[in-house]
């Protein structure tokens, strides 16, 4: 289980202190899908970072699984059991798509296993495992290829940053397919997205409303959704996808 | 052969024992082993300076060792060897030099390697630079190359020099007749005080040849690199130099692209790029659950490989 208590997150500015997230307290119990939305520059992409270690919070605690993790390391939050899945992946210059699904299972994989992976996130497995992480993989090659590695990690809790942003709409489906998958898998694994999309939103066991570095709603997807949609007029977080 | 010497023969050549085909194993200064076939012959040169491989023409999907290893502490050396490769030839040539040095004395190889590649001829020639020893003398390479390329031959030449030599300066040259292609992929990572210096001459003299020279280095510690490729245009050519370096700790790099162009249709292209490695790139392997450190050991490993 994830627990934030008041967790704030600042940085200096020429015209002061800016507060990014302001006094944040929440409680993630396992095995639930859990979708953070609301607008952009709002703190959302910030609180992932935070829970996996990338930022410090300027004050409050995090817990995980009962114990104080606020000052443990990336690496410390990563063997923990938490994973996250960038918004922007990282490129490597000689480091192929199969080190890194290796890397992330953190024990030997055949190239079968790194395959299926791959194939769950809509690649052609054959033409990708081998290849270079480097810059002659697209946007949204790159994206899948992330969900991919988080998915060999099957950490207890996921992390995603707008996993759709680069994603084709014939490859969302699947990537739909790929969340229910994660989330029936097994029990106490729990996955957190944070995204703009209707549908991953419709998936959702649960629905926080990340706005102006506050949580200003939570609650299941029928309670939430409403009154999100409602308001997309005037804040357009939500986008709907064509079937 | 004794332990040093296998252990050196495997670091430079993948060598487990006595290779196949033709070879020639020179270790302190003198030739210990040597083998010619039907197609390749191996002999000492007259001025017995080193040797003359000669490669009969057509001759396919062969391939030739002549590793160099050093285990006498201040032994220093001027070997000259000369390879003519025939026409329509593929084949493969295995060079390397490893320097053990347990003594205080400097040791130090100077090869200078020429070829000359027939019409039509392919070659990859791969060459590794290996240092080991705990004594004070240091392990000093300077290789040199000259290269020239007959019409429509091809040359790959992959260098590699990962560990242990404390000096080093290389010095190609190479010629390109009409359609020749030349591709060096260099892999360098000093450290300690080492220094290496790499000075690339390309020619490009005939019609439609091409060359791409491509160097990727890693220097830590107080170490020291300087890259210098020059492509010269002489015809409608096209080349590419490229030179990507990972720096480190308290190392310092210089790289130092040319590109002279005599021909209105040479086209003639380098890229210089020298930096640390990308934070985010330790973050997103420590999210796998790497430390910092075996962060940084994967992506340079990565980088040179």
């Amino acid at each position: 289980m994830l627990e934030l208590r008041n967790v704030s997150f600042g940085v200096s500015e020429d015209s002061g202190q800016k507060e990014i997230l302001k006094n944040i307290s929440f409680q993630l119990e396992d095995n639930k899908f859990t979708v953070i939305t609301g607008p952009n520059g709002g703190g959302k992409s910030t609180l992932a970072k935070v829970i996996a270690g990338i930022e410090k919070p300027t004050s409050g605690q995090i817990f995980w699984n009962g114990e104080d993790i606020t000052e443990k390391s990336v690496t410390e939050r990563a063997r923990m059991g938490i994973s996250y899945a960038f918004q922007q992946p990282v490129r490597f210059k000689g480091i192929t798509v199969f080190d890194l699904i290796q890397l992330a299972s953190g024990s030997k994989v055949t190239v079968e296993e790194a395959c299926r992976y791959l194939s769950e996130v809509g690649l052609c497995a054959k033409d990708y495992v081998r290849r270079e992480v480097n810059g002659s993989l697209s946007g949204g090659e790159l994206k899948r290829i992330e969900i991919a590695t988080v998915m060999a990690r099957d950490a207890q809790m996921t992390l995603f940053d707008e996993p759709e942003a680069g994603i084709d709409l014939w490859s969302f489906q699947k990537l739909i397919s790929v969340f229910e998958k994660m989330h029936d898998s097994g029990t106490h694994k729990s996955i957190l997205i944070i995204s703009h999309q209707e549908r991953i939103l419709n998936i959702a066991d649960e629905i926080m409303m990340i706005a102006d570095g506050q949580l200003t709603a939570r609650g299941t997807k029928e309670e939430i959704l409403p009154q999100i949609l409602s308001k997309t007029g005037s804040c357009g977080c939500i986008y709907r996808t064509q079937d | 052969m004794n332990q040093i010497t296998q252990q050196i023969l495997e670091e430079v050549a993948q060598l487990h024992g006595i290779p196949e085909g033709a070879y020639n194993i020179r270790e302190n200064g003198k030739s210990v082993g040597r083998s010619s076939t039907e197609e390749i012959q191996i002999e000492t040169r007259a001025d017995q300076k080193g040797i003359e491989v000669r490669i009969r023409p057509g001759t396919k999907n062969k391939s030739v060792h002549i590793p160099v290893v050093i285990s006498q502490s201040g032994l220093e050396e001027v070997v000259y060897n000369d390879f003519y490769i025939g026409d329509d030839c593929d084949v493969t040539i295995i060079a390397g030099c490893g320097i053990h040095n347990a003594g205080n004395d400097a040791s130090r190889h100077d090869g200078v390697h020429s070829f000359t590649i027939g019409k039509n001829a392919k070659v990859k020639y791969v060459e590794k630079h290996y240092g080991s020893g705990d004594g004070n003398g240091e392990r000093i390479m300077n290789p040199e190359t000259i290269v020239d390329m007959e019409e429509n031959s091809y040359m790959e030449m992959d260098t590699v020099q990962i560990k242990g030599v404390d000096s080093t300066i290389r010095k190609t040259t190479a010629h390109l007749k009409d359609g020749a292609r030349l591709v060096v992929m260099e892999r360098l990572m000093t450290h300690g005080k080492q220094r290496a210096e790499s000075y690339f001459d390309v020619y490009c003299d005939g019609e439609d040849s091409g060359a791409n020279v491509i160097s990727r280095s890693v220097a830590r510690e107080d170490s020291y690199q300087k890259f210098c490729s020059k492509l010269i245009g002489n015809a409608a050519c096209s080349g590419h130099t490229e030179c990507d370096a990972i720096i480190m700790d308290n190392a310092k790099i210089s790289a130092v692209p040319e590109l002279e162009a005599n021909h209105p249709d040479a086209a003639l292209i380098h890229e210089a790029a020298i930096g640390k490695i990308a934070g985010e790139q330790i973050v997103k392997l420590m999210t796998l659950g790497l430390t910092e450190e075996e962060a940084e050991e994967k992506i340079v490993e990565g980088f040179l490989r």
